[in-house]
């Protein structure tokens, strides 16, 4: 590769224009666009990324967040868009202050593939997606009482001994991952068998209206 | 259910414990050995790389049917050996076990591959360490994974145990129920056989 200027994405620009201070600062990494933006703004910046016409990042690529070793280093929440359209690609990342509550707005109503992808991370990272309408655990099981996996203060073996682990997970209901909604027998509360509805209302997975 | 199970257990095995081995015990259990031992019904429960091999152990080159095992039993109703072929995370533990514990006797278990018989090399969090700390298990297949060839040596193992097996022993089909803590083996036992070993002591429990 020739020893250019990096190529920075024109939604810069734009970026700036339209939202000023809250867009904090921006890199290019490996030819990548990275922006930075404020946490209270994320949810704004991101809804105008995806509507905005000469924008139009119609497709959520990824979310993930990053931890980095150094304890001082806060934890980035990083949303990985494209437009289809454009073909082309825009890095977010909102930084979380370790010392706060990891939360952030939930952009599963600008795009509902962000579903599970926020869900892994509340699931690894902790991290709190206020408006998400169902923010479980994705990879581990519900009654996981050990943390958040991926955190750099999580030791490798996890916090409990090896035979408590066992016991746990000896103890996990195998059936019990999936939500009312995900086995489509929320609207059908009425007409499920009485010994059914009584599972149901232990409240082990989700709700019972 | 537990209780009555092994209640029947135990009255079965009062029962035979006033069996001596005699000339008509070892006769039947020729018999009944050599009958079980060639035509074990695996129950494969194939979680990795390890079930690959599996099925080339299964396929035409290596046909495990020449064994007796031409029949997988994807059902652990009808099943007489546990083939867990691959690692086993913590969330897939309740499940090996419910399959085990819905499997009738006679029943045999084979841990095919590192990762089954010690976790390998993922000596984390979510694995568990070997799944002797869920199931009983008879024979330990090592391998990353094994060769067919590495497997059917395992599985010869197994049936060269079943045709030592006698129905004087009372212990023999002994079902290991989890106890009142939720655990087949006592909680040190477990931390025993997953303690760390090879490179895996280099890294402390806080890394």
């Amino acid at each position: 590769m020739t020893a250019s200027a990096p190529a920075l994405s024109a939604s810069v620009a734009a970026l700036e224009a339209a939202f000023g201070a809250a867009m904090l600062r921006h890199a290019v990494s490996c030819g990548d666009t990275i922006v930075w933006v404020d946490r209270a703004a994320a949810h704004d910046v991101l809804a105008w990324l995806r509507s905005t016409p000469g924008q139009e990042f119609n497709y959520l690529t990824d979310v993930t967040a990053v931890e980095y070793r150094d304890p001082e280093h806060p934890l980035e929440v990083v949303y990985q868009l494209r437009s289809l359209s454009r073909r082309a690609d825009l890095r977010v990342k909102v930084s979380l202050d370790k010392a706060q509550p990891l939360e952030v707005d939930s952009v599963w109503d600008l795009w509902k593939g962000a579903d599970w992808l926020e869900r892994e991370v509340y699931d690894m990272f902790g991290v709190v997606f206020q408006g998400h309408p169902d923010l479980r655990r994705i990879l581990m099981w519900d009654t996981y009482a050990e943390g958040h996996p991926l955190r750099k203060d999580f030791p490798l073996r996890g916090h409990f001994t090896r035979a408590e682990q066992t016991r746990q997970a000896l103890a996990a209901n195998p059936e019990a991952h999936y939500s009312m909604d995900e086995l489509s027998i929320a609207e059908a509360y009425d007409e499920v068998p009485e010994d059914m509805k009584r599972r149901l209302a232990k409240g082990e997975r989700g709700h019972v209206r | 259910m537990g209780v009555s199970r092994s209640e029947a257990a135990g009255a079965r095995n009062a029962e035979l414990a006033g069996v001596s081995p005699n000339w008509l015990t070892t006769r039947v259990d020729f018999l009944t050995n050599w009958a079980r031992a060639n035509s074990l019904w695996p129950m494969p429960f194939g979680t990795a790389c390890c079930a690959i091999e599996f099925m080339a152990t299964a396929a035409g080159r290596f046909d495990l049917a020449r064994f007796g095992m031409e029949r997988m039993s994807f059902s652990p109703r009808q099943a007489d050996v546990l083939i867990c072929a691959g690692r086993l995370p913590f969330k897939l533990a309740p499940i090996i076990r419910r399959i085990w514990d819905q499997m009738p006797q006679p029943k045999w278990c084979i841990s095919m591959g590192a990762c089954a018989s010690s976790g390998g090399v993922f000596d984390n969090y979510a694995m568990v360490q070997g799944i002797d700390t869920i199931v009983p298990v008879d024979v330990y297949v090592p391998g990353c994974p094994p060769r067919p060839e590495g497997l059917i040596y395992g599985i010869m193992l197994l049936q060269k145990k079943i045709k030592g097996e006698t129905i004087a022993d009372p212990t023999l089909r002994d079902e290991h129920l989890l106890d009142a803590r939720g655990l087949f083996l006592p909680p040190a036992r477990i931390d025993e056989l997953s303690e760390p070993f090879g490179n895996s002591v280099h890294q402390t429990r806080s890394a």
